[in-house]
């Protein structure tokens, strides 16, 4: 009743190509682009908005590369936090070598590099897969985070080892650094976030999605229908390390300001390998909500354990391990395919809710 | 060219330069990479019968590790408690296999690895909830004293954990080519649905399969905890024995044993010439780096079962 698709004609091609052609479904984003949009930095207090908000809306564009990578492609990456950790420097050195260069070019070159890493590193793709794969790609991590600590080219000699944003406008508008505003940050990662959340909504329905998903089925069969094996998957690598390394840079300058490579380490990897896999794999909704899933869970696992049943913070923090380890394994269980699989159910259902018969 | 000469040619006039300190080398690398092997062992287990990317290997290791300790704290004698140590990996394999590989047949494997990675999260919750996570001493009394032969300095503790190695493969190869339940695991392991159709009950074979990694898991904390001290950082080395697993291959225990050596003593010879040059540190990568290098050559592994796909 509420979604049904019932009496929405296409009377053109551009119609029938929309990439949301039913119109409960613009309905549905336009309201949540405007509640994002102009609502939440109304309402929204500093807290929520640095300690929630804006690390939401940077994961949740990594988990977006990782899910072309992993979801589309079906190449199992455990380097996402190395590629990050390539924006995030990229970045720091575009920034700080070229002051006059624009914020926006700053964020988009260092994903360029990072691109570039996630081609070299998945190179190894050709020839190994599965878990193979995943545990080659683990060198990509354990070998850059190495290299950003050993090389102090790479943060301009700081003694601290530590890398920090320089304050940088837009549009006359302080964008980054200690002294922007909150709101103002969370407004650029919602605007990168949409962007490439379209960008990679159409990308997946395009040929090139096409062939991806072609080679995640079966990579032999692709082969023999004229997919060609070497450009799909590293093409896939490098869009998917582009995006994360976009992600990294955010990291860097919208969400902690100042980082070093332990932000960057094997557990990040892990962390938006499970937002995807909690989210959805291969769903660009998918990736947002689980997101939005693991990072809302510690902090609501935390601010209960010590805010409501006063444990102490330390034995709440062993707990909180314990209940975090079984709430993915229980979810794993009841929705191996994800919330985004939630989601289309819900869909389901309400096209013939009220009248189920 | 001084860069060239220093990573090319000084590492070896090192090692020819003394050669009693390149065995030196040589050896901690081994005593390292039985270590490795140890974990690695677990891994191939389970991933061999059950086609389960086992993360949480490591977890067990500390867990076993923890709850050993935490017996002997109580005043068990040290062979009672290594039993009740036991007791408690065969119980807890069986609740991993009722509560979560149960209701998980039939998925893909990446969500598998996934839960195990769960798994690992919840043990270690665990361990710390019931043990308390400061650093531990493991003292089973294992003779630790160095001596030395023809000027190479040698360790009698790291003479047990090779020890111990070579015989727990050895009860293993028995255990899996001549009783009922070893010939049945590697059944299913050969192929899942025909094992079921001969009458191989897959639910209790893995639990056998898990507990059998348990036992390992707990040999590994043993050795380890006794090394260096029951700690968290016992999980990490699950990382280290990723790079055995591809380099021996999967499903492959005498691959994971080789394996393990080579990477350990790659390892330490490499940090020990080549670390200077490139600035330290670089044990914790270079093994995953061997590791790729290799696999771009014989992408199975050392010795795992050569890849055939059809369409």
């Amino acid at each position: 009743m509420l979604y049904r698709e019932a009496g929405q004609f296409k009377t053109n091609y551009s119609a029938d190509q929309a990439i949301f052609p039913i119109l409960q479904d613009r309905i549905f984003l336009a309201v949540v682009l405007i509640f994002a949009f102009v609502v939440v930095p109304l309402i929204a207090n500093d807290y929520w908005l640095q300690a929630i908000l804006i690390p939401f809306l940077v994961y949740a564009l990594a988990a977006l590369g990782l899910n072309i990578l992993t979801g589309y492609a079906g190449q199992i990456s455990l380097g996402t936090g190395g590629f990050m950790a390539v924006g995030a420097y990229a970045s720091y050195k575009l920034a700080t070598s070229f002051p006059e260069m624009n914020i926006i070019v700053v964020l988009l070159t260092s994903g360029l590099f990072s691109a570039a890493v996630g081609i070299f590193f998945g190179i190894p793709s050709l020839r190994i897969k599965g878990f193979y794969l995943a545990v080659a790609t683990l060198a990509a991590q354990f070998f850059l985070i190495w290299l950003f600590n050993k090389v102090g080219w790479f943060y301009n000699y700081n003694p601290s080892g530590t890398i920090d944003a320089p304050p940088r406008e837009l549009f006359g508008i302080l964008i980054t650094g200690a002294a922007a505003k909150p709101w103002v940050k969370y407004l650029a990662a919602l605007s990168m976030l949409t962007v490439f959340g379209l960008v990679t909504k159409n990308l997946v329905r395009s040929a090139v999605g096409r062939s991806w998903m072609a080679i995640r089925d079966m990579d032999i069969a692709a082969e023999i229908i004229g997919i060609n094996p070497l450009g799909t998957k590293l093409l896939a690598f490098a869009i998917s390390s582009f995006v994360c390394g976009v992600a990294g840079a955010e990291m860097l300058f919208l969400h902690l300001g100042s980082v070093e490579t332990l932000a960057f380490d094997i557990n990040l990897s892990f962390l938006v390998l499970f937002m995807i896999i909690i989210g959805g794999l291969g769903s660009v909704m998918g990736s947002v909500v689980g997101a939005a899933f693991m990072v809302l869970m510690p902090i609501g696992l935390t601010n209960f354990l010590v805010g409501w049943l006063g444990m102490q913070a330390t034995s709440a923090k062993h707990l909180e391990f314990m209940v975090f380890g079984g709430l993915i394994i229980f979810f794993l269980i009841v929705e191996p395919n994800g919330l985004a699989r939630l989601w289309q159910i819900a869909k389901e259902k309400l096209r013939l809710w009220p009248f189920p018969h | 060219m001084d860069t060239l000469y220093a990573f090319f040619v000084a590492p070896f006039l090192d090692i020819a330069d003394s050669p009693v300190f390149f065995i030196e080398v040589v050896i901690g690398g081994l005593s390292a990479g039985v270590m490795y092997s140890l974990v690695a062992l677990g891994f191939v287990l389970i991933f061999k019968a059950s086609g389960v990317f086992n993360f949480a290997q490591g977890v067990l290791a500390l867990f076993a590790a923890l709850t050993l300790v935490g017996f002997m704290d109580w005043g068990i004698p040290a062979p009672i408690a290594v039993l009740m140590t036991a007791a408690v990996m065969v119980v807890l394999a069986y609740a991993i296999e009722r509560l979560v590989l149960r209701h998980l047949v039939n998925q893909e494997q990446i969500i598998l690895f996934m839960s195990t990675l769960g798994l690992a999260y919840f043990l270690e919750g665990l361990g710390d909830t019931l043990w308390g996570s400061n650093v531990k001493r493991l003292d089973l009394g294992i003779p630790e004293a160095s001596f030395e032969i023809q000027g190479v300095l040698l360790n009698q503790f790291e003479l047990v954990a090779a020890a111990s190695a070579a015989t727990m493969v050895a009860v293993l190869a028995v255990f899996f080519h001549r009783t009922r339940v070893g010939r049945a695991l590697r059944a299913v392991a050969d192929d899942h649905q025909a094992a079921l159709s001969v009458g191989i009950p897959l639910k209790s074979i893995w639990v056998v399969v898990w507990s059998v990694a348990g036992l390992v898991a707990l040999v590994a904390g043993i050795m380890w905890g006794t090394k260096s001290g029951v700690q968290f950082s016992l999980s990490l080395i699950a990382l280290k024995a990723l790079p055995v697993l591809i380099l021996g291959g999967f499903t492959s225990v005498p691959g994971a044993i080789v394996g393990g050596l080579i990477i350990g003593v790659g390892e330490k010879v490499a940090e020990v010439y080549w670390g200077p040059v490139l600035g330290g540190a670089i044990e914790n990568w270079f093994a995953y780096v061997l590791a790729l290098g290799f696999l771009l050559v014989r992408p199975q592994g050392l010795f795992g079962e050569k890849i055939i796909e059809r369409v």
